[in-house]
């Protein structure tokens, strides 16, 4: 049961007369680092949704084991806080004020944020205000961390380096972790394994597997046959009759 | 914060457009362009200052005119903030209550102060009154945008970290709509100075309001030149002072993006 901290067994999700999923089975094991990919609307929020417990399927269930912490898509640290108070945040349950800023040098220390502790999000910029984001959510003991298309809104450098960020402290602070992207070649990099899904009703539509240990390189052999792959799968590009790459 | 850094050099502009407004003003009137009784000179009013300092009436005024303003002003934040959270929170009782407020909002304070001596005779009372009726309806309003505008990833964030309702309230709402609610402090208190000059000329028997109409009975329009200059510098300080609040380091995010 260990084995598999986020599963997803035949569950249907409608908000009124729209299905979202149909039938939808995933199930994730302890350490894995799944990410999904699909069409626009086809429920990949929705299903980090169901994961973290905020919403009820309509029928089958999920079974989510362990500490969960999501990072979203917008900007979502308090302005009104300092990188230390919203990091902190992530420790609320700590009693212990001097362990807290033990735990806190460490974070800074592994986000390459130790002078800033003390700013406003306003005054980092996107990259640093994004690490402060995955910071929050990696502090403390927790297992699971579900992320909403956490670098969408950063500039094509800033995400490649944020990947490497996040798949470095991933190293470190290993975590059980769900992906949701848009951006395939995010998940061909960081995945152990990336599902596709279908238009809505979502269905699994397939799933590929990338053997390879993390951290990868974004143009390794492998994380590019992936990105073939899935691009293929969507329609998006033609399947290459004798592969390059094996 | 916007904008180019403002040089030492030009900081005095103020001052010298100062000067030459009162320089026209000199020229104007010793030109006798109107009559001494009706454009008093720089100098006359001047003396006048110097007549109603002596005389304590100038202090007894604006400590009288900032009392009423302060405590109409008080009331209308303690009551219009609450409210105004409440509603932003409610969205039935929202639209219920929400073109009653924009109709208070839309009157003219000034149009109460028949009821306002009817009800409250004349002194203080009356034009507490007045002036909370000035504040409140805004502040009400702008605090129901200000609690909607607020993201609701802040809220979705404090159920992640199990904030309990209190925490909810005083870690994030309060904090998320501090900049908003500031700037409409700001607009709320330059409304209530204005309605305070009104409504002491009509309801008063002490306060600038009241000095400036008693000048004009007395026709010393030297000293109602006076009491039109102290009644702008403190509009102007009363400004400032709620400015200083946008320096608060957990509310400048507000403001800089």
């Amino acid at each position: 049961m260990s084995d598999s901290p986020l599963l997803v067994d035949d569950v249907s999700v409608n908000f009124g007369a729209i299905t979202v999923f149909e039938h939808l089975s995933i199930s994730i094991a302890t350490g894995e680092f799944v990410a999904v990919v699909g069409p626009s609307g086809c429920g990949k929020t929705t299903l980090l949704n169901l994961l973290s417990q905020f919403l009820r399927p309509s029928s089958g269930h999920v079974r989510s084991t362990g500490r969960i912490r999501m990072v979203y898509q917008h900007d979502s640290l308090f302005p009104w806080q300092t990188v230390r108070e919203n990091i902190l945040l992530g420790l609320r349950d700590l009693p212990n004020a001097s362990e807290k800023d033990r735990h806190l040098a460490d974070m800074l220390e592994l986000i390459k944020l130790e002078g800033f502790a003390d700013h406003y999000p306003h005054q980092l910029s996107g990259g640093m205000r994004q690490r402060v984001e995955l910071a929050r959510a990696l502090i403390g003991n927790t297992d699971i961390l579900l992320l909403d298309e956490p670098f969408s809104s950063l500039d094509y450098l800033t995400r490649i380096r944020m990947r490497n960020e996040l798949a470095r402290m991933l190293i470190q602070l290993p975590r059980t972790v769900v992906l949701v992207t848009h951006d395939i070649e995010e998940a061909a990099q960081l995945a152990d394994r990336v599902i596709v899904l279908s238009e809505r009703p979502a269905r699994v539509r397939s799933e590929f597997r990338v053997d390879l240990e993390r951290p990868r390189e974004l143009t390794d052999p492998k994380v590019v046959a992936t990105v073939h792959q899935v691009l293929s799968e969507l329609g998006l590009e033609h399947e290459r009759r004798e592969s390059v790459i094996a | 914060m916007s904008g180019k850094p403002i040089s030492s050099k030009d900081r005095i502009l103020p001052l010298v457009v100062l000067l030459v407004a009162v320089l026209i003003w000199l020229t104007v009137s010793a030109l006798r362009v109107f009559p001494e009784s009706v454009f008093p000179s720089p100098l006359a009013v001047a003396k006048g200052f110097v007549e109603e300092l002596r005389a304590g009436r100038l202090f007894d005024d604006v400590v009288a005119s900032l009392f009423r303003v302060t405590t109409g002003f008080a009331l209308a934040v303690f009551t219009g903030v609450p409210v105004g959270l409440w509603l932003g929170h409610h969205a039935r009782t929202r639209t219920a209550f929400l073109p009653l407020i924009n109709f208070f909002r839309s009157l003219s304070p000034l149009a109460w102060i028949p009821f306002a001596i009817l009800w409250f005779g004349v002194g203080d009372l009356p034009t507490v009154f007045l002036i909370f009726m000035a504040s409140f309806f805004p502040l009400v309003l702008a605090t129901v945008a200000a609690v909607e505008n607020i993201p609701s990833v802040y809220f979705r964030i404090a159920h992640d970290y199990s904030f309990n309702t209190l925490e909810t309230l005083t870690k994030v709402t309060l904090p998320a709509i501090a900049p908003q609610v500031i700037t409409s402090l700001r607009v709320t208190a330059g409304l209530a100075w204005l309605v305070v000059v009104a409504a002491e000329m009509i309801a008063g028997r002490a306060g600038l309001g009241f000095a400036i109409w008693d000048a004009r009975n007395g026709l010393r329009m030297d000293l109602l030149v006076c009491g039109m200059i102290v009644i702008g510098i403190i509009g102007i300080v009363i400004d400032r002072i709620l400015f200083q609040l946008t320096k608060i380091p957990s509310i400048r995010w507000g403001y800089e993006r």
